[in-house]
């Protein structure tokens, strides 16, 4: 493909979804639209980029954008949410569930895998401090093709250097090949599944972490508020749940608090939820009540 | 400003780092071996270096063998970026001293998240 057929695709994908390609990228152009073009009958990447940039034909366009940004995903993903996690869920975790040694985390848009294996890298250098506790991590996903990459846990150079400290790939990988396969105590400590968060909740479960990242962002505004509303049910007390970088709660209806000093890190507000409910069902009970105290909202 | 040292026998690479480094805010003083990196070094500790592994007259591994016995020479970030991707190189340069990895081909991005993750641009 001709350098202006690489920048206008690269304008392209900013303007319709956001995504920032930089100019050394085009292998991840090359690799994310091959299985496309192949799709398509195009001969290769570079025929089907200068057809979209000849005909800007729009059902050609939707294609390339979805996939190029759809199941975008790296290790340890900007950083602060799994500092955040390590440094305030975790010794919260093992305060709170001292009794039943039990914790359930949800990667609620597990893409190819690498948010939840992340999670699990994380509780594995703590392990000394979950001696017979039972962590569940479950990821899940719309997209089939990506879970099964997640499953298999192999990763190529590109994937094991974005993000990820180099202690954690001398410890936790081995090399295959070009590739590099996380070892199997780490993928053990996750289960993925197919799942679509359109639909209903229940059968997953409650949990105690939910990370929910870069996914609301591909929905509208009442899409979102429905599905974090829905996630208060899965919600164990006190439940943490982590947004994307770029995803806020500002607008949006629930009652989750952030945690004070841990960015992008919020808190769910049972005893809010539990109040706002019998606000909204019964008002005329507790006429007292003053309205807006207590977590009502989380705008931040 | 921090000051960055880049070490590598292409003048190709150097330039794509100096780049890359330049827009991040480092200071940039170049070196084409070991040798050259060490008297740089000497004159001036940087704060952090990005170091090749194959280059004449002196590797990046003795480089950094040598720089670490040196007072002060601990202070320096250093963050191997080389062509060499295996665990044996890998674990070599850690137990060398090495703070970060970097296996080539790099781009702006892992170059970036190796900075934060030895501390050297803000999360
Ligand atoms: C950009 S990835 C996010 C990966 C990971 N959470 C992260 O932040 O790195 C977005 C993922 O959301 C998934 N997704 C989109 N719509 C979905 C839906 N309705 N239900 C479940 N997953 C969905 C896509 O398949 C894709 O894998």
């Amino acid at each position: 493909m001709t350098p202006s057929e690489f920048n206008s695709l690269r304008d392209m994908l900013n303007k319709e979804s956001g995504l920032v390609l930089s100019e050394d990228k085009q292998y991840l152009v090359e690799s994310r639209l091959g299985p496309v073009a192949k799709k398509l009958e195009y001969k290769d990447v570079a025929t089907m980029v200068s057809e979209w940039h000849s005909s800007k034909k729009a059902s050609l366009q939707n294609q390339i954008v979805e996939a190029m940004t759809i199941n975008e995903s790296f290790f340890f993903r900007d950083k602060t949410p799994f500092d955040n996690f390590k440094d305030y869920t975790l010794p919260n975790l093992i305060k709170s569930k001292a009794t039943s040694k039990h914790i359930r985390i949800w990667s609620a848009a597990a893409s190819t895998g690498q948010e939840a294996y992340s999670l699990a890298m994380v509780l594995n250098e703590h392990k000394h401090l979950l001696q017979g506790w039972r962590v569940e991590i479950i990821g899940t996903d719309l997209c089939s093709e990506a879970l099964a990459k997640a499953k298999s846990g192999l990763y190529s150079q590109f994937e094991v250097q974005r993000g990820m400290p180099v202690t954690y790939l001398v410890k936790n990988f081995k090399q295959v090949g070009t590739m590099w396969q996380l070892d199997s105590n780490i993928t053990s400590m996750v289960q993925f599944r197919q799942f679509n968060l359109m639909n209903s909740f229940t059968g997953l479960g409650k949990f105690d972490v939910i990370f929910c990242r870069n996914v609301l962002i591909y929905f509208n505004r009442e899409t979102k508020s429905d599905i974090l509303k829905r996630m208060e049910a899965q919600c164990n007390n006190g439940c943490h749940l982590v947004l994307g970088a770029s995803e806020t709660l500002v607008g949006l209806n629930g009652n989750y608090t952030p945690v004070a000093n841990a960015r992008g890190l919020y808190e769910h507000n049972r005893e809010a939820a539990v109040k706002n409910e019998k606000q909204s069902t019964n008002f005329k009970e507790s006429p007292t009540h003053k309205t807006g105290t207590g977590g009502l909202s989380f705008t931040r | 400003m921090k000051q960055c040292l880049i070490v590598d026998d292409s003048s190709v690479i150097r330039k794509v780092a100096r780049r890359i480094m330049e827009e991040a805010n480092f200071e940039i003083t170049e070196a084409e071996d070991g040798q050259q990196a060490l008297e740089a070094c000497r004159s001036q500790m940087p704060d952090v270096i990005l170091l090749d592994w194959n280059m004449p007259v002196m590797d990046g591994l003795e480089f950094l063998r040598e720089l670490r016995k040196d007072p002060c020479g601990d202070i320096p970030k250093v963050i191997f970026c080389t062509t060499e991707n295996d665990m044996d190189h890998i674990t070599q340069a850690i137990a060398a001293g090495a703070n970060e990895y970097i296996m080539k081909p790099f781009d702006k991005e892992i170059i970036i998240s190796k900075l934060k993750e030895v501390g050297m641009v803000e999360a």
